[in-house]
């Protein structure tokens, strides 16, 4: 519900009662939010009420239901025409039902979709007295070392609520990039925030360092929204509104009503700067952009592997999203003063992700840098500011969601008596005691590194074309080489696996459960397909490139 | 459902079973030579459906496109996947279906006691996919993944038996040969995309007159270095020999009847190139003719049935490289020459392995002789595909050879006389030199030894699943030139899409064709003289200079050793020196100046959150300073 609709609330109480005009919610468009949220309401039910042994059953159940229920909704939406010709703002200007909010959403469930399986996977871990675990605490509450950890241990005690919280995520997830207002951009982001920091904490082993994570993860997330917010109080003192039309058409000079409360306020730029940098600052931040990045390391490395790859597929493409409405429908109007902006923090982005990769020792955090570097290529793809860069930044989302999941997921598979077996020299010689494991691992690097007939060629060559016809040809030639300096730590991971000599002490390659492997499948498959293939999901998001005003 | 939705289908159906068949794994060990046979013989019939239908069209109607999908398109950069089925890639593809399906039948006998026979099958069919992929195209971008594709084929397979060095170092020049045919392919598609800016055959084709002479001459040398490294025309010619390292079903199918002739297709297919480019043209005869003195040559002095064999394979396609040079003289003979041979070629290679399957894998005719007896059969067909290919009137190499020593002498002046005469000798030769494998394999007293373990050879036919199409491709090898000739048929066929003209001839075509038959007659009789009336020494006599030449290939391997081995040798090491003291030093010292920023940068993160927040609250102060000074400025 946007201001408007508050402030004739409070204006119209002393009205008769009949005289309340009831907010217009059109449900059918909303769906494939109200059915992520209805279902994680669910899961929170099903902790209360179904028994403890059942209760892992019951959670994925509603949770792959759910998330395939609202996959199908959003493919109802986009088959009926609500990407293109039917787009539009749906209750009461909060929300905006057009292309890239679909094809987003798509993205965004079919991640969370093959995160649920990597969340789900139960063969990993060795058994705990005969009790099937995963990669979550067994009592999250515990304090590590306790013996009440020992207990919950014992007892085979397993922490069924990521799955709500999962869902929680997602659903907030898939209103940020839809968001039409600021008020509801805000509510969303911390909406799928919570839980993360949430899942963050979850890990079953290294548990202080997850613990660390999250909370290095909240701290910084609030001191983050804390500039989003007060930059969205900016900008409604500019603006008089919250409503991104609005916003807009001020940007613009179209309005010529002044509402009298701030008329001392109203139109004054030195806000509207301050206003929108800070806004930005908190999506840049949720995406990971250098020098809001710092986090990211530190988080992706302490976080269970399956958060990890769920959250930065997931959260990668839900800020972009963001970022890219606030960008191309409110802001279109001072381009000229974010473009030379962004390219430095996009330029700064992809070369300190790649530099800082390389000398990195542990996988997760190697794959940490790659996405920094990544955000800063699409962030080349985002400046654009045009109909092909909002197409090349979405296929870039999906075809990059994909990879990373199935990357961490193998990660999760290299295990020793410690756990997961993160640091480099470990992976020494994988190629020849699990061939089929390192190659698939080798497609994902590949991908990443954006080597022909994978997808993250393919969208790379996008985001970077877009960026070229936008004039943007000194950050194309930057990009290219923040490439070659990343296809180096790729390469070298490929090397290490396939032409070092194994160590006699090394890990072992866990057998998963098929959850783990669909997980790797999908990857991989998307990758492929995406590579050799890419034509018709480029016109795919090219028919949904276009933002409802 | 239309035609053109079918083309496609010729290419899925083998490459599934290459993917089933070398992904599929041990489970499928069993079954695995007849899945790669039925998807083979599947593709044949679509090719035969496709085949009825460009019959009931009009002549010049009878181009299928079917575009499947674009590559990365890019302002001006169009890679289409897209098929091109016309009268040319149709014959071609019948030719490859046909004898591929037939091979890969003799295989199931041939590789019956192999145990990775299910990967051999596997392999043929990604062969085939590949060669399909090949003549199917409609740009020469796709034309080069295709061309590529059966070069991987070809390598796996001359390498099949990997256990045995001499077939690993076979494979591995051969590799290596066609790379440097492969880059005169490559810097081709470069110039016509420079040229003309786009690959698709129809506005290269048809623009030809857009470009200047000397660029048309050097895209066509350069596709003719392309077709010498495919087809083993000289001076890329040494690693034909050493193929026949590799399994002789595939000598059979990709060393004599198919992938060898993909030279002549790509000649074929530039004609517009080549005929605008005269100079060119003249090179392509100039290669073809030496060639095909050349192969056969070779051919006389080996005693290697196989080598013999790929002697002849060297020198007929030398005729077909010839007669394409010719041009719109030439062409449809080239083609009718390339699918004669295709059936009786393939028809000797496969009677060549039948030997071999009973004479307990030898392959050196001084130890055969008098088989005819044991091996009736395969004496028969065998025999058939001889007169075939020395031209015996009436038979399939009759009426295409004659054509091309036709065609020769109808080029004119000198340059007719000289290559019709070349052509003439070669068919001397060539009855010579397969007179002479006839007589040392199935007659004479036989000679055959105990192996060094004392056992005695037992030869016997081979079953029935080997002689069956052995028998196919006799028949092909009898009846297919007559039929091709009879009313012109092939040359109506195939005209609208080559063309053809009849040159002026300076003798008639019955004095070529008497002259053929004095020249077949020579080669024959002084071959029964040396081998058919005296006994055949059970080791090889030393043998005139010109023998001795011979038996190393006329000195090849000599040739490219002292010239480009050891050139090379001086050159890399050179190049590696200048690598090694200036690149690597450029390479190192950057990589290195990253790495030290890498590690300095890398002590910013610190894992103090409170530093990490200074940082954003810095990052946030620049972002909005930036964004300020922006509207400042």
């Amino acid at each position: 519900m946007s201001t408007a609709a508050v402030h004739s609330l409070w204006t119209t109480a002393a009205e008769p009662i009949s005289k309340i005009p009831a907010p217009k919610i059109e449900y059918g468009q909303l769906s494939p939010t109200l059915i992520v949220v209805g279902a994680a309401v669910v899961g929170v039910l099903v902790e209360a009420f179904v028994p403890r042994k059942s209760r892992y059953y019951a959670q994925v159940f509603v949770s792959a239901v759910a998330l395939c229920a609202a996959f199908a909704a959003v493919v109802a939406l986009a088959a009926d025409g609500y990407g293109t010709t039917k787009a539009h703002i749906a209750a009461m200007g909060a929300i905006a039902v057009d292309g890239p909010s679909l094809f987003l959403q798509g993205t965004i469930l079919l991640a969370g979709l093959v995160g649920l399986f990597t969340f789900a996977e139960r063969r990993l871990d060795p058994e705990a007295h005969g009790n099937r675990v995963d990669s979550f605490a067994a009592q999250a509450a515990s304090v590590p070392g306790s013996d009440s950890e020992q207990a919950a241990v014992k007892a085979g005690f397993t922490t069924t609520e990521v799955f709500p919280l999962l869902l929680f995520a997602v659903a907030g997830m898939l209103v940020f990039p839809s968001a039409n207002d600021l008020l509801t951009l805000f509510v969303a982001l911390e909406v799928f925030s919570l839980p993360l920091y949430l899942l963050c904490a979850l890990a079953r082993r290294k548990r202080l360092m997850s613990q660390e994570a999250a909370v290095k993860y909240f701290l910084l997330g609030a001191f983050a929204s804390a500039f989003t917010l007060f930059g969205i109080a900016l900008l409604y003192g500019y603006a008089g509104s919250v409503s991104y039309a609005t916003i807009a058409q001020v940007v613009d000079g179209t309005v010529t009503s002044v509402d009298p409360a701030l008329a001392d306020t109203m139109g004054n730029d030195a806000l509207l700067l301050i206003g929108a940098a800070m806004v930005v600052m908190g999506l840049l931040f949720k995406v990971g952009a250098v020098p809001f990045h710092m986090w990211t390391p530190d988080v992706y490395q302490g976080a269970p592997t399956p958060v990890t790859g769920f959250m930065a597929a997931a959260t990668k493409v839900a800020a972009f999203g963001a970022l890219l409405r606030l960008l191309y429908v409110v802001l279109p109007g001072m381009r000229w003063d974010w473009r030379p902006v962004m390219w430095g923090v996009a330029i700064i982005t992809m070369l300190g992700g790649a530099i800082v990769a390389i000398t990195q020792t542990d996988i997760k955090r190697l794959l940490a840098y790659s996405s920094i570097a990544h955000a800063g290529f699409i962030l080349a793809g985002v400046i654009a500011t045009s109909k092909d860069g909002v197409s090349s930044v979405l296929f870039y989302l999906a075809a990059y969601s994909f990879v990373t999941i199935g990357a961490f997921a193998v990660v999760t598979l290299v295990r020793d008596a410690g756990g997961e077996a993160t640091h480099l020299s470990k992976w020494a010689g994988l190629g020849r005691r699990s061939p089929l494991v390192a190659a698939v691992f080798a497609v994902f690097l590949l991908a990443f590194a954006g080597i022909p007939l994978t997808s993250g060629f393919a969208g790379k060559f996008a985001v970077f074309k877009a960026a070229a016809e936008g004039g943007a040809v000194p950050l194309v030639v930057i990009g290219v080489i923040s490439s070659a300096i990343a296809a180096f730590f790729y390469i070298r991971v490929i090397v290490l696996m396939f032409f070092s000599e194994p160590r006699p002490e090394g890990p072992t390659v866990a057998v998963p459960s098929p959850l783990t492997m669909a997980a790797i499948g999908v990857g991989v498959a998307v990758t492929l397909v995406l590579g050799v293939a890419p034509q018709y999901f480029l016109n795919l998001a090219s028919q949904a490139g276009v933002f409802v005003r | 459902m239309n035609a053109e939705n079918l083309i496609a289908l010729l290419i899925a159906a083998p490459l599934l079973g290459a993917a089933v068949l070398l992904v599929g794994g041990r489970r499928l060990d069993a079954a695995g030579h007849w899945i790669g046979t039925i998807l083979s013989t599947t593709s044949f019939v679509f090719g035969v459906i496709l085949f009825a239908d460009l019959l009931g069209r009009n002549a010049d109607d009878r181009t299928l496109m079917q575009h499947l999908y674009t590559w990365v398109p890019v302002a001006g950069f169009q890679a289409d996947v897209t098929f091109r089925l016309d009268q040319l890639s149709m014959t071609f593809v019948l030719l490859i279906t046909g004898v591929g399906s037939l091979i890969h039948l003799y295989s199931v006998g041939y590789m019956e006691h192999d145990e990775r026979r299910r990967r051999f099958f596997g392999y043929l069919n990604l062969f085939l996919a590949a060669m399909l992929l090949l003549v199917l195209a409609d740009n020469y971008l796709l034309l080069y993944v295709g061309w590529e594709g059966v070069g991987l084929a070809s390598y796996l397979l001359i390498g099949f038996w990997q256990h045995k060095p001499s077939a690993a170092t076979a494979a591995k020049k051969a590799f290596l040969v066609n790379r440097v045919g492969d880059m005169g392919l490559s810097i081709a598609i470069m110039l016509m995309f420079t040229t003309f800016g786009t690959f698709a055959f129809g506005p290269v084709l048809s623009h030809v007159t857009d470009a200047s002479e000397g660029r048309l001459t050097a895209i066509g040398l350069l596709l003719l270095l392309a077709a010498c490294g495919k087809s083993a025309q000289v001076p890329l010619q040494s690693w034909l020999g050493d193929a026949m390292e590799g399994p002789t079903p595939v000598s059979a199918l990709i060393h004599a009847a198919t992938m060898v002739t993909a030279g002549v297709y790509l000649i074929v297919r530039s004609g517009a190139i080549f005929n605008a480019a005269p100079d060119a043209q003249l090179v392509v005869t100039v290669v073809g003719a030496v060639t095909l003195l050349f192969g056969a040559i070779v051919g006389c002095a080996k005693d290697d049935i196989k080598k013999a064999l790929a002697g002849s394979t060297m020198s007929q396609i030398g005729y077909m490289v010839l007669a394409a040079g010719l041009g719109p003289i030439g062409y449809v003979f080239a083609i009718m020459h390339l699918v004669t041979h295709g059936f009786f070629k393939a028809g000797l290679f496969l009677g060549a392995g039948s030997v071999m399957h009973g004479m307990n894998d030898e392959v050196d005719m001084r130890k055969f002789g008098g088989l005819r007896k044991y091996m009736p059969v395969t004496f028969i067909t065998f025999g058939l595909g001889y007169l075939a290919i020395i031209g015996f009137p009436g038979l399939s190499g009759f009426f295409s050879k004659d054509k091309i020593i036709e065609a020769a002498f109808a080029k004119g002046g000198t340059e007719g006389w000289i290559l019709g005469t070349c052509a003439l000798v070669g068919a001397a030769i060539t009855a010579f030199y397969m007179t002479r494998v006839m007589l040392m394999t199935f007659f004479g007293e036989k000679r055959w030894q105990p192996d060094e373990h004392g056992h005695e050879p037992h030869p016997h036919e081979s079953p029935k699943v080997m002689t069956i199409p052995m028998i196919v491709l006799a028949i092909g090898s009898v009846f297919a030139g007559g039929f091709f000739s009879i009313g012109d048929r092939f040359l109506h066929w195939l005209e609208p899409i080559t063309g053809h003209s009849e040159g002026d001839s300076p003798i008639s075509a019955g004095v070529v064709t008497g002259a053929t038959m004095v020249c077949l007659v020579i080669g024959v009789g002084i071959a029964y003289l040396q081998y058919g009336r005296r006994p055949v020494p059970a080791v090889a006599p030393r043998g005139s200079l010109l023998t001795r030449a011979a038996r190393r290939d006329l000195l090849q391997d000599d040739f490219n050793h002292v010239v480009l081995v050891r050139g090379g040798e001086h050159l890399t090491r050179s190049l590696v020196y200048v690598d090694h003291t200036l690149v690597d030093g450029v390479v190192n010292g950057t990589a290195a100046g990253f790495g030290g920023l890498s590690g300095r940068l890398r002590k910013l993160q610190n894992g103090y959150a409170r530093s990490y927040a200074v940082s954003m609250f810095g990052g946030a102060a620049l972002l909005v300073a930036a964004t300020l000074l922006m509207r400042a400025v």
